[in-house]
């Protein structure tokens, strides 16, 4: 069902087409030619009050990992060209009633898309503020009839060698593989992403199709998909299986559960310009009066 | 006149302390792109990953200057002290960045580094410089003698620290630190062997 939740965080006047110097530029220059330190612009501002906009389309879509184009931070940007993604089909398989390959066409002629504005944040503790459109995955999941003997949902990235420069190393074992308990996705905040800023979710952002859950670390968002499948098992992910003591299946953004090599404690919102500093991390990212109820009686520093 | 001798001929004209002044202009630039705005959409970490891997290039050229006297005859050696201070220089200012742009907040700074294996290597190679950078000057080095020698030795320890540090905060199975890795175990080990291939015969 679209509309099951309503954006708390607001789009304010940050729109796709605004000049590319933004005011926050325009600021830090005048700072510095003031020899001003210590200004993180308006949304620095905004911060401490609680309310956050949108990051820039450009901070978006230039500062991301999408490690099966390179693992630096502008390598997505750069080399996701490559991707072909029309035309593109997901393979809906496992304990559903109505298996089979569905193409993004046909999806997007059953689904309802909206707007989402959701916190972002990354393992690597940065964050954006990020305006989705999309659908709820709990709406593709009805569409395919989800057989009661599923419990939890497997996404698969898709994998080609000849458009993707970087899984020419193993980086990860490929292809890029996630999971959510079922409950999880069907939960009214997890959608599928379709587009940014009303535009189309560019390559580097994981078109076509992307599942976005902002109360987990950005890695569970995978992108690019190319296969769902409804099974019975907790299905493995891919940096749990890199390293598990690091990366665990639930990986729910949480700021006394540290990363092992740092801590979570703290993120660094994108785009405060140089001075802008730290802010602290919000269980669940934010959503906790949304999803804390799904984890309750567990321990969250078993289930990391 | 050999390829040699003329690099030699030429960087002998070249008064050691002009690298002071060439070497800063990467930090001041980088740090002006960052208050200005060019450095990308998050300045903070790009300020900290230059300033650490050019701390870590110099260190490693520092490391050069030997193997490539022996094995070349290309004498660098009136640069090592610029060489060594300069990356002194960026190993700080790379703590820096992260003291007061990065992480800012006291109780996270000392949880980070008593906790986090990388940061605890990365400020043990730092503290392993301090004293290498204080005593590169010409009046320590009369005054220590031999002991001069033994203490710098040290910069082998804080290398490797520095690169251990950068392997592991790698996410994932990443090339580019094991390479810089793989660089400063060759570069020591051409040195396991000095000692014994000095000896007369
Ligand atoms: C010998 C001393 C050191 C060397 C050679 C060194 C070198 C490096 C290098 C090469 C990188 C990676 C840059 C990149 O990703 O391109 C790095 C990252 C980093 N270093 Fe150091 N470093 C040293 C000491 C320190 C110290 C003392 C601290 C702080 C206490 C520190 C904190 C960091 C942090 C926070 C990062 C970035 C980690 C991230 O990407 O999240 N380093 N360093």
């Amino acid at each position: 069902m679209a509309y099951r939740w309503t954006n708390d965080l607001s789009r304010e006047d940050a729109t796709p087409e605004r000049a590319f110097l933004n005011r926050r530029q325009i600021m830090a220059a005048a700072a510095a030619a003031a020899g001003l330190g210590a200004i993180g612009g308006p949304r620095g501002a905004r911060a401490a009050t609680g309310e956050l906009d949108p990051n820039e389309w450009d901070e978006i879509t230039t500062y991301n990992n999408y490690y099966e184009f390179g693992t630096g931070k502008s390598d997505p940007a750069q080399y996701a060209d490559a991707l072909t993604t029309s035309p593109w089909s997901v393979t809906i398989d496992g304990l559903v009633d109505r298996p089979g390959e569905y193409s993004f066409d046909d999806i997007m002629s059953k689904m309802t898309t909206e707007e989402r504005i959701y916190r972002f944040r990354c393992v690597e503790a940065w964050s954006m503020v990020i305006p989705w459109n999309g659908f709820e995955l709990a709406d593709l999941l009805d569409m395919v009839g989800v057989k009661s003997s599923a419990k939890y949902v497997a996404f698969e990235t898709a994998l080609r060698p000849d458009e993707m420069r970087g899984v020419s190393f193993p980086v990860l074992d490929w292809p890029y593989v996630e999971g959510l308990r079922l409950d999880e996705a069907m939960h009214p905040l997890t959608i599928i992403a379709t587009g940014i800023y009303g535009r189309d979710i560019p390559n580097q952002n994981g078109a076509p199709l992307r599942l976005v859950v902002p109360w987990k670390y950005g890695f569970k968002s995978i992108k690019s998909i190319v296969r769902i499948s409804l099974v019975e098992d907790q299905p493995p992910t891919s940096w749990n299986k890199a390293n598990a003591r690091e990366y665990g299946f639930y990986s729910n953004v949480n700021p006394e559960v540290d990363h092992p090599r740092w801590s979570q404690a703290t993120e660094r919102p994108i785009g405060g310009g140089i001075f802008a500093g730290r802010k602290e991390t919000l269980m669940f990212n934010g959503y906790g009066d949304d999803v804390a109820a799904l984890y309750e009686g567990m321990d969250l520093n078993k289930y990391y | 006149m050999s390829l040699v001798d003329s690099i030699n001929r030429t960087t002998r004209r070249i008064p050691p302390w002009t690298l002071y002044i060439v070497g800063v202009i990467p930090a001041a630039w980088y740090f002006y792109l960052g208050v200005v705005g060019r450095l990308g959409v998050d300045p903070v970490k790009e300020l900290e990953h230059s300033y650490g891997e050019l701390a870590l290039q110099l260190l490693i050229a520092g490391l050069c200057v030997t193997p490539l006297r022996r094995f070349t005859g290309i004498a660098l050696i009136r640069f090592r002290r610029q060489i060594g201070l300069l990356a002194f220089f960026y190993v700080f200012c790379h703590l820096l960045v992260w003291l007061f742009l990065d992480v800012q907040i006291l109780g996270q700074i000392w949880a980070d580094i008593l906790k986090r294996p990388y940061i605890t290597i990365g400020m043990a190679g730092f503290v392993c410089l301090i004293p290498l950078a204080v005593t590169s000057n010409n009046f320590s080095v009369r005054k220590l003698g031999r002991r001069w020698r033994t203490l710098h030795k040290l910069t082998y320890l804080a290398v490797l620290l520095g690169a251990i540090h950068f392997v592991l905060l790698a996410k994932g199975f990443q090339l580019e630190p094991l390479l810089y890795l793989g660089a400063i175990l060759v570069l020591l080990g051409l040195r396991i062997r000095l000692p014994r291939r000095a000896q007369p015969a």
